[in-house]
């Protein structure tokens, strides 16, 4: 029975368990565009690996799901604690990016189970050239990447589609596209790219037009038309950085059929309560 | 937070765990110096010491709700501030203002944005309309030991209802006292030493159904009659160009009216005035 193993080894064995471990689960892009930053997980299920975490950073996630939701609730309190004290302007993606490093370094090297999680910290600026990415990985290691980064099982090969095609200059359905193709492009059968639809998809952009909160949740028929690359849509739906909310639902109207509530339906903007209208700022502006 | 540093450089684990939705809940492990209501005081009234918040109304639309509020700060007979705003948007679809002690009302104010904020951050949904004000009460609450001894807050809470029990009341408002009492109130309300003449204008002048236009209207008028009345209560100011604050929450989020709504607003108040001082 072997009773000593060296450093380099336990290192050794613990990052090949926290990548085996990642390696497992679906992927995740996050690439800037001309108005913002897209962040595109591939994901089926209704529990989120995207989030927003302050005015104009952004949060994706891929791994375990329990390790990488503590460290997005830890973003949040950071972030509104630091926002609280000081002022919104104070909390930076930097500030939350070296946080992260400091804790998954420290569970890496002291804890028996690494953390099986990647993630992103994504901060948005005024334009393509000053968004800020930080990819953060298991053992603490921390990069700031050029544009766009993709996290998960087979991040090389998707990262290489990007690699080819990424353009900060394109429109938001393009960028989407290229997302969409990128997760896509591994994981068929056989090698085959596949194609994936608006229920395998959960996206969100950082617009860095809207003043405030610039995290926007994309879901239901708003993604279904941008992925099928109408920009009409887009531009009613993301344009203003005031943009409406939903009106609010109707009220018990017995005479409109179930095929004309249906075409409602479709026309709707995306309902998420919890994406504010007007962009609201924790100092009263 | 120097008390829990950890040489590792590790979060603390009170930010990482499942814990607590609430911000104002995780600030009591994080930084409990940061919440009000935690701080001793020397014993003594010690009402005269900060400035003094004054009048708010709220009125309950056919859209939503309108809140304005004057915007006078006073300090015993001495004006402390004649453009303090003391409406704001607790989110998307609320209101809050405050009356009191200006320094723990814009605190409170304050915290309870983040507080809203960051459940909706942490949960990925809006708190409720009634939450949102048993939470506002719940922090009120906190607030008593200051305000029996002089500091006392008040705020008023009004909100664009989501998901309304009856959907003809989409506009709702609350009010509380100082000990965390959460009452709703019916139509409209007015909080502050100049509530009670504002009250008074608003029975006589309020009706359901009200257009947001309209409810905007009154709430000037309230405030006027407020300040006709009560001296902490600052009326338009026409010299100065300074208005009330008035803010409406409604399907299309909240929204604050532009100078120009307000200055022509307020000038037809006052023209109003000239021929008829009662209004």
């Amino acid at each position: 029975m072997q009773f000593y193993a060296s450093p380099e080894q336990v290192q050794r064995d613990r990052s090949e368990y926290a990548r085996k471990g990642i390696a497992r689960g679906r992927s995740a892009v996050v690439l800037t565009y001309e108005g913002g930053i897209l962040l595109v997980a591939e994901n089926i299920t209704t529990l989120r690996k995207i989030s927003e975490i302050y005015d104009k950073i952004g949060f994706a996630a891929v791994g375990r799901y329990n390790e990488f939701e503590s460290l997005r609730r830890a973003g949040i309190r950071m972030a509104d604690v630091n926002g609280y004290s000081y002022d919104r302007r104070d909390v930076t993606g930097r500030f939350l990016a070296n946080a992260y490093t400091q804790t998954l370094g420290a569970i890496f090297t002291e804890t028996q189970k690494p953390y099986e999680v990647e993630i992103c910290i994504a901060q948005v600026g005024s334009s393509p050239e000053t968004d800020e990415l930080y990819r953060i990985t298991y053992d603490g290691s921390v990069m700031d990447e050029p544009g766009f980064m993709a996290m998960g099982g087979q991040a090389e090969a998707i990262s290489n589609v990007l690699r080819e095609r990424h353009d900060a200059t394109a429109e938001l359905p393009a960028a989407l596209a290229l997302a969409a193709q990128a997760l896509g492009s591994v994981g068929g059968e056989n090698g085959q790219t596949r194609k994936l639809d608006q229920k395998q998809l959960e996206v969100a952009v950082l617009d860095r037009r809207r003043k405030g909160r610039a995290f926007r949740r994309i879901q239901g028929p708003a993604l279904i038309q941008l992925l099928e690359g109408l920009k009409d849509v887009l531009d009613k739906d993301l344009g203003g950085v005031d943009a409406a909310p939903p009106p609010p639902p109707a009220v018990d109207k017995p005479t409109v059929s179930a095929a004309a509530e249906e075409d409602a339906a479709d026309k709707a903007e995306p309902t998420d309560p919890a994406e504010p209208a007007d962009g609201v700022n924790g100092d009263g502006s | 937070m120097a008390k829990d540093f950890d040489p590792s450089g590790r979060m603390p684990d009170y930010f990482t765990n499942a814990g607590t939705s609430s911000f104002t809940q995780f600030l009591t492990h994080a930084s409990p110096e940061l919440l009000p209501g935690r701080r001793p005081l020397p014993p003594g009234f010690s009402a005269d010491i900060a400035p003094h918040a004054t009048t708010i109304v709220a009125i309950a639309t056919a859209e939503g709700v309108v809140m304005g509020g004057d915007r006078r700060a006073t300090m015993g007979n001495l004006i402390a501030s004649r453009d303090i705003e003391k409406v704001h948007p607790a989110d998307s679809y609320s209101l809050i203002g405050i009356a009191g002690t200006a320094g723990i009302g814009i605190e409170l104010m304050r915290l309870f944005q983040v507080e809203l904020e960051h459940y909706e951050k942490i949960e990925g949904t809006m708190l409720s309309t009634d939450g949102k004000a048993n939470r506002l009460a719940g922090m009120v609450r906190g607030n008593l030991g200051a305000a029996m001894q002089g500091l006392a807050v008040v705020p008023l809470f009004a909100g664009y209802d989501l998901s309304p029990a009856d959907p003809a009341k989409v506009g709702r408002i609350f009010s509380f006292d100082v000990a965390g009492g959460l009452y709703e109130e019916t139509g409209y309300d007015a909080i502050g030493s100049g509530s009670l003449f504002a009250k008074s204008a608003l029975k006589k002048k309020y009706r359901a159904g009200l257009s947001t236009d309209a409810a905007v209207r009154l709430a000037v008028e309230a405030l006027y009659d407020a300040a006709d009345d009560d001296t902490a209560t600052g009326g338009p100011d026409l010299t100065r160009k300074i208005f009330p604050v008035v803010m409406s929450a409604t399907a299309n989020g909240t929204h604050r009216l532009t100078e120009a709504e307000i200055t022509a607003v307020a000038e037809q108040v006052v023209a109003g005035r000239m021929e008829n001082p009662g209004g």
